[in-house]
């Protein structure tokens, strides 16, 4: 097992494990609404696929949130 | 500068109690123009606070009118006001609450056409609108302008704020574009806790009276998310990207866009 943090919380992965599996395993519903650090550096969404997460990874999900206005019609 | 007059030391005495604002720091705030850009969930409570401050000149842009549905959150708004386009009914309020402040209305939509020549008139510019193409405009034209900026959103129970300065991370630099129209939450899906929107903004406002005052530290190269639901609040460390479109080292973009807004932004009028 190796440790991560994700978000700032320590979780628990099995490696190897991709990017893209790890935001699978977050649930993250709308990956195309979420944007991604690791280790402080933006991944660009084409390359989630090939990115190996690694013991000690530091991963942030950011997500899009738009306003509260014009939701309301 | 400007000299304070007895009636002003006293209506920003708290202000100058502060020993990091003084009677220096409200002046420099008394000298201070910000653009709000949108008077509602979010250009409400940054319009009123900044009022109460005596920020020197405010501007607001928004091309609407107060709707029943808007006064659950977009406090400077009052029943009485149906029907009466937004600016005017905030420039109303900011009058009654500080006849200091100089208020300019801009009642149209910001875009490409008008942006700069808006932004150009402030020294800081705060993000209190509801949709991405917007965002992504007033971030590439402060960054175009070289003006620093307040970034929010609310969606739900969350809330998300981030100030640029010149150099710092900006919101391209986070987020490369706008998402795809058919992955945004669905108008029915959404909504927002009306206070949400009360605790987004006095962040802003506080943040914006800091930039004025030089105190503390601004949120640049951070960006702070909260969920309500759980009273968490959690601030992620953001660079600058070399390689973003706006602001990297060999940027791709050298005018401003106007991304289409998907169906369900679409106003009901």
């Amino acid at each position: 097992m190796a440790k991560i943090t994700v978000n700032g919380e320590v979780q628990e992965v099995q490696l190897p494990l991709t990017l893209t599996e790890l935001i699978k395993q977050n649930n993250v519903e709308q990956p195309e609404m979420v944007s991604v650090q690791v280790n402080e550096e933006f991944a660009d969404r084409t390359e989630w696929d090939g990115i190996q997460i690694k013991d000690g990874d530091s991963v942030d999900f950011l997500y899009f949130m738009g306003g509260g206005s014009a939701i309301d019609n | 500068m400007i000299d304070l007059t007895e009636e002003q030391i006293h209506r920003y005495s708290r202000h100058i109690l502060l020993k990091d604002v003084g009677v220096e720091g409200q002046e420099k705030i008394m000298n201070a123009r910000v653009l709000v850009v949108g008077a509602g969930g979010l250009g409400a409570p940054v319009s009123l606070y900044l009022a109460a401050a005596g920020i020197g000149r405010i501007g607001i842009v928004d091309a609407d009118v107060v709707d029943l549905s808007n006064l659950q959150r977009q406090v400077i708004h009052f029943t009485k006001d149906i029907g009466v386009a937004k600016v005017k009914s905030a420039k109303e309020k900011i009058q009654a609450i500080n006849p200091d402040v100089k208020v300019d209305t801009y009642y149209e939509f910001l875009d490409s056409s008008n942006a700069l020549d808006i932004i150009k008139e402030y020294d800081f510019i705060v993000d209190g609108t509801d949709n991405f193409p917007v965002k992504f405009l007033i971030n590439d034209a402060c960054v175009m302008a070289g003006k620093p900026f307040s970034h929010g959103g609310i969606l739900r129970f969350n809330g998300q704020t981030f100030t640029h300065l010149p150099g710092t991370a900006c919101y391209r630099c986070m987020f490369q574009g706008p998402p795809p129209a058919g992955v945004v939450p669905t108008c029915s899906q959404a909504g927002v806790l009306g206070a949400i929107a009360g605790m987004l903004g006095t962040i802003q406002a506080a943040e914006t009276l800091k930039y004025f005052t030089g105190v503390g530290e601004l949120l640049t190269n951070r960006l702070l998310t909260f969920d309500a639901k759980t009273m968490q609040f959690l601030t992620v460390n953001v660079k600058h990207r070399d390689s973003c479109e706006i602001c990297g080292s060999n940027p791709s973009i050298d005018h401003l866009i106007d991304y289409e807004q998907p169906a369900c932004e679409l106003k009901k009028h």
